[in-house]
């Protein structure tokens, strides 16, 4: 029997006295792709935060079976990596830099090795390697974001509206690099705004409502469910 | 007459104070006293400075130089009388303030402090230079003060001058902070941006506190000439300037009564390390400085509120405030006839560098109405928002209220329209009560200045205001936490206190920046109940939101942006079932 | 007297002399502000430090600076067992005795051994460095590291307190009196009219060396780099992997390091107090502000500027020197305040 990757039980978070994710539960196998969607402000970057360490959160966070390590630091160094909403690349360093520090934790030749493997499935970055990443365009900002999250070789990828402000063919590239990903054997928690276009390449789904898990559910059957649609367009009136 | 139970320790302290010479009790113990009276006056300013305005020198002894100096040369070189040098040493230290603040107050905070240090040495060598002021020895043979031919020679007897001051200048700050232009002073911590949205001067309101502690920094320099009736350069150097800032610390940033409590505190730890320690230790290691240092940092780490919080919690607590209701009514605005245009935006344009966030969006909103602007996130919502509201400044296109140009225009100019806000992030001041909160929001509707409500003349004002800011709250239907402090309330509670704190400027429009966001259902129902009742009311409504559900039912009007373009407007059905709204929201092609 | 191009060129060397040792105290100021948002005022005590434990070994004595270091570990270990008190593992209470006993008493042992040995300059310079670097690591432990969430003006005054107590504490390991380092080198050789003593030519190598050592390590060692990355964004150091800790021990390490060494070469030319390093520190500061906290390459032409104006105002006006320099701050903060406003407008 495998057991799950990761295992959510009853989270909390409060920001000072408000509460904004009420007990949410979640649990993903290895290897799979779960998408989080839901509408603006549901909480779903509070909950791929509060995965990563990032936030504060009560209840239980089982990683691999075992309680994830407190620091974010000692989750990356356990394998999560969360690649954030708003990207946060060092924006005044080099393209290469910037990859060369997602392998922080690895030895200089594990680094390496990773670098070229990156650079074969981001063409695009390697033209770029000595351009600094505040220069770049949103979608190659995305995949340097994607790339220096893979240089620490996660095994459970967190990522936040991945298509977050991209053009549509962008985002349907990113998409299928995210899909593409899955066969390395990483797991990906993927939160997404864009509802369809996640429920097409993820296994299971969580929709998410006032902090709360409103349905979730095989990906397939989450795309035609009417609460849904409710959801994110407002209940019939 | 209520008794007023909170202040009795006050005027236990008072007569404690009085009689407190007249005890039998060593000289020292006297000349100590004088001396937490000296400082408490320049910790007084830091605490406003520092604690209340979020600013911080570390100069404060360097202006006590200008009050002391000014009276030393006024009274030995020319024979003035010490009364009238009062207000020169005090207006001395003051004007020095103005140009050092206003070079230092449009940087970020960390300038003025580093400048007082550099400034405050360069002051502190210019006296030990200058041949008037006696180089470093000094000026000696200052004259006592003297009062119908008495004069103030004894410890004792300058004892009451120096209290009376400082007891004076306590109640004067207190009376500040609890005014109108002390609201916009206390904003100033929370960065000030919800301030300046309700029409208070930043700039100018963080120069009022830099020069108030400089010149109650000036005033404990004069009576400091007058005690030691001889001034030298040592006492007003940065050490000093340092211990001030200690006793500020100590006492607890934002308390007026911790500043008395901070002074007496340090000064008497210091007088235990400098008598005590030497007997105990043998030789006399002079380990003061490492105390205080280490003492700094640990209330920092440890109590960042100071030591006052702790001591105010034994004292009996302040009763419920009464707001009076039969004072005069303010003045309001005649709202614009229903469905004449309020609000035109006219192809708006935001580029940052080569990126288009907002892209020729044209849409009006008319008066009487409740428009939504909505979008899916990153669609540029937000920008446009900033965009009617002063924060971000157009690239091209134009806003305009009732024919009238926005553009160019600051926050605070767009406030004195009638345009009133709330914020995504709800800007509140956690620290200041529910009430006073929404008082902020009335600051354009009051005119008090600093010297009307330091000397408490600004009551009937100042009971307006507040009458208006309990009338806002009942609207709201938040009156019962009137006296609570904003930061324990709930988001939801948080984000209607913004909308009674917009209410509380008379607006004929309210800007609401995601009102619904983070609000349970049921929070959200009474919030669109609120909105709908505003309207009848004849107030107009554009609120940015992403949550469809709540903006359908309550709506006349939605503007839905992708991509930083408009991609449909109308009414909220014929919205809702657009195809390129339905993609947008949930992706794919329809 | 009359300013002519002897005399000239005289100050201009002294401006040159002092804007080096500036201008390394600004580089580190800048260091530490941008990694951990720290305003460094204490780096004074360090550079006053390294000059005293310097001139104290060139007599052949054991300095105080060893003993205090020992304090200061015995500090940091209480605070950690403190912190630590609910789950302890015995890995990190080995790590902390290791690092907050082990490597004081260490150095403590070897100084005592070697101070009475009459050791070559290079050797007294290095074993100044290796007492006072540590030293950085203890106080970003003590004084920073419980606060790394607060906002700059309470990091600024926390650096205020941490100033006035290593003040203190200078005063009583070293007390009042002023002490001269021998030079590391005695030589001197004349340039045209110009006499360069080998002390400043030293000065001027050790600079030079330093900026390069700093270049490489942030242009080419991994470590750097995340310096770098912290300073530009915080979480996604984070989010990599680099621990807050790391980067801030390295950046008050490095920043000791270059106080230590700016005290060694500063200490044969002036007499050095307890309190000289905290006007010397507070020159780098002028400079490091020039640079708007931020730019290495202006602070360090700032800090040559800084120096310059104080040796040319010796001359002119010698009784207000410290206030020319100090008052420097004036027209700067006016130049910000201006580009502040544009800022603003943008």
């Amino acid at each position: 029997m495998s057991r799950n990757l990761l295992e959510l039980t009853d989270i909390h978070v409060s920001y000072g006295r408000a509460e904004v994710l009420h007990g949410i539960s979640l649990a993903m196998r290895p290897g799979s792709i779960v998408t989080v969607i839901g509408a603006n402000g549901a909480g779903k970057t509070t909950l791929l935060n509060a995965v990563m360490g990032v936030i504060p959160s009560t209840g239980a966070i089982l990683y691999d079976g075992v309680p994830v390590p407190r620091s974010v630091e000692a989750r990356v160094a356990a394998g999560l990596c969360l690649v954030p909403e708003k990207r946060e690349l060092f924006s005044s360093m080099t393209v290469e830099d910037n990859i060369e520090l997602g392998g922080f934790l690895r030895s200089a030749s594990e680094r390496g090795e990773t670098r070229e493997e990156l650079y074969a499935r981001f063409p695009r970055l390697a033209e770029r390697r000595k351009q600094l990443a505040g220069t770049l365009s949103g979608g190659e900002r995305q995949m340097l974001a994607l790339a220096r999250a893979l240089m620490s070789r996660p095994r459970l990828l967190l990522l936040d509206e991945p298509s977050l402000g991209l053009a549509p063919k962008i985002v349907a590239d990113i998409l299928n690099i995210v899909s593409e990903l899955r066969k390395t054997g990483v797991a990906i928690l993927l939160v997404e705004q864009n509802a369809r276009a996640a429920l097409e390449i993820a296994d299971e789904g969580y929709l998410v409502e006032l902090g709360e898990v409103r349905r979730s559910g095989p990906a397939a059957e989450l795309a035609v469910d009417p609460a849904l649609m409710e959801s994110y367009l407002g209940a019939h009136s | 007459m209520m008794a007023n139970k909170h202040l009795m320790p006050g005027i236990a302290a008072i007569a404690l104070l009085a009689v407190f010479p007249l005890l039998p009790v060593p000289p020292f113990w006297i000349t100590l006293a004088n001396n937490i009276g000296l400082a408490s006056l320049v910790a007084i300013g830091l605490v406003l400075l520092t604690g209340v305005g979020g600013l911080t020198s570390f100069g404060q002894a360097a202006f006590c130089g200008f009050g002391a100096y000014t009276t030393a040369v006024l009274t030995t070189a020319y024979g003035f009388s010490p009364w009238v040098t009062l207000p020169l040493s005090l207006l001395v230290g003051g004007a020095v303030a103005v140009p050092l603040g206003l070079m230092t107050v449009r940087l970020s905070g960390h300038y003025l402090p580093l400048g007082t240090i550099a400034w405050g040495l360069a002051i502190y060598y210019l006296y030990g230079r200058i041949e008037l002021l006696g180089r470093y020895d000094g000026i000696t043979g200052i004259p006592p003060l003297n009062i119908a031919g008495y004069p103030f020679l004894s410890g004792q007897s300058i004892f009451y001058v120096i209290w009376v001051f400082v007891i004076l200048t306590a109640i004067g700050a207190q009376n500040l902070l609890d005014s109108r232009t002390g609201r916009g002073i206390r904003a100033l911590r929370g960065g000030g941006q919800a301030a300046e949205a309700f029409g208070v001067n930043i700039v100018r309101a963080k120069l009022i506190v830099f020069i108030f502690a400089a010149i109650v920094a000036a005033l404990s320099g004069w009576l400091y000439a007058h005690m030691q009736r001889s001034v030298n350069s040592t006492p007003f150097g940065l050490n000093m300037g340092i211990e001030y800032m200690l006793m500020a610390v100590v006492g607890g940033s934002g308390y007026i009564w911790g500043a008395i409590f901070g002074s007496a505190f340090v000064l008497i730890v210091k007088e235990i390390l400098q008598r005590v320690m030497p007997e105990l230790v043998g030789t006399g290691i002079n380990v003061e400085m490492v105390v205080f240092g280490v003492l700094l940092v640990a209330i920092l780490q440890l109590a960042r509120n100071g030591l006052w919080p702790m001591v105010a919690r034994l004292m009996p607590m302040k009763g419920q405030l009464s707001i009076p209701t039969s004072v005069r009514k303010l003045a309001k605005r005649t709202l614009a006839p229903a469905g004449s245009p309020l609000i035109k935006v006219d192809r708006a344009r935001k580029a940052f560098g080569g990126l288009v966030a907002v892209s020729d969006v044209s849409f009006e909103v008319k008066a009487g109405q409740i428009v939504g602007l909505i979008g899916p996130n990153g669609a540029g919502k937000s920008t446009t928002f900033n965009l009617i509201t002063g924060i971000a400044s157009l690239t091209s296109g134009s806003v305009s209220y009732q024919g009238q140009p926005l553009t160019g225009n600051s926050p605070r100019e767009i406030a004195k329209h009638g345009i009133a806000r709330t914020f995504q992030h709800a800007k509140i001041l956690p620290d200041m009560s529910v009430l006073e909160n929404v008082a902020l929001g009335a600051h354009l509707r009051g005119s008090a200045g600093v010297l009307r409500s330091f000397l408490r003349l600004d009551r009937e004002e100042e009971a307006t205001l507040l009458a208006e800011a309990a009338y806002q709250l009942d609207r709201v239907g938040l009156g019962q936490y009137r006296d609570r402090p904003a930061g324990d309330l709930a988001l939801g509670q948080i984000r209607i206190l913004e909308i009674a704190r917009a209410l509380a400027a008379d607006p004929t429009i309210l800007l609401l920046d995601e009102p619904a966001a983070g609000l349970r259902h049921g929070e959200k129902q009474e919030l669109a109940n609120l909105l709908n009742k505003l309207r009848q009311e004849g107030v107009s409504v554009l609120l940015v939101e992403h949550d469809m559900g709540f903006v359908m039912g309550l709506v006349d009007h939605l503007v839905v942006l992708d991509f930083g373009t408009l991609i449909a407007e109308g009414r909220p059905a014929e919205v809702r079932r657009h195809p390129a709204v339905v993609a947008a929201y949930l992706g794919g092609v329809a | 007297m009359h300013l002519d191009a002897t005399i000239a060129t005289f100050l201009i060397q002294d401006g040159l002399t002092n804007g080096a040792v500036y201008a390394l105290l600004g580089l580190a100021i800048v260091l530490v502000f941008s990694v951990t948002r720290v305003i460094f005022i204490p780096q004074g005590e360090f550079v006053a430090y390294g000059a005293l434990t310097l001139a104290t070994l060139d007599t052949g004595n054991v300095p105080g600076t060893p003993k205090l270091l020992l304090c200061f570990g015995v500090a940091a270990f209480l605070l950690d067992l403190w912190s630590w008190r609910r789950d302890l593992k015995v890995d990190a209470l080995v790590r902390n005795v290791a690092l907050n006993l082990g490597l004081p008493l260490l150095i403590y042992g070897a100084v005592l051994y070697l101070a009475p040995l009459q050791l070559p300059s290079v050797v007294r310079v290095l074993i100044t460095v290796s007492i006072i670097a540590p030293m950085g690591l203890y106080v970003y432990r003590i004084a920073y590291r419980p606060l790394a969430d607060a906002s700059v003006l309470v990091l600024l005054i926390t650096s205020v307190g941490v100033h006035l107590a290593m003040l203190g504490l200078g005063l009583i390991f070293f007390g009042p009196e002023g002490l001269r380092a021998a030079p590391l080198h005695d030589g001197s050789f004349s340039m045209g009219p110009l006499l360069v003593t080998a002390q400043s030519v030293l000065i001027y190598l050790m600079t030079i060396l330093i900026m390069i050592a700093l270049y490489f390590f942030f242009e080419k060692t991994l470590l750097g780099k995340a310096l770098r990355a912290t300073a530009v964004n915080r979480l996604g150091a984070r989010l990599v992997g680099v621990r807050t800790q790391l980067t801030g021990v390295t950046a008050f390490v490095l920043a000791a390091t270059i106080a230590a060494l700016s005290g060694v070469l500063m200490g044969p030319i002036t007499t050095i107090y307890y309190d000289t390093g905290f006007l010397i520190g507070l020159k780098g500061f002028v400079a490091a502000i020039l640079g708007g906290m931020g730019s290495f390459p202006v602070t360090a032409i700032a800090a040559i500027g800084v120096g310059m104006v104080e040796s040319f105002a010796s001359f002119f006006a010698s009784n207000y020197k410290e206030i020319i320099v100090f008052g420097l701050i004036v027209p700067v903060l006016i130049w910000l305040s201006i580009g502040a406003v544009h800022h603003e407008e943008e």
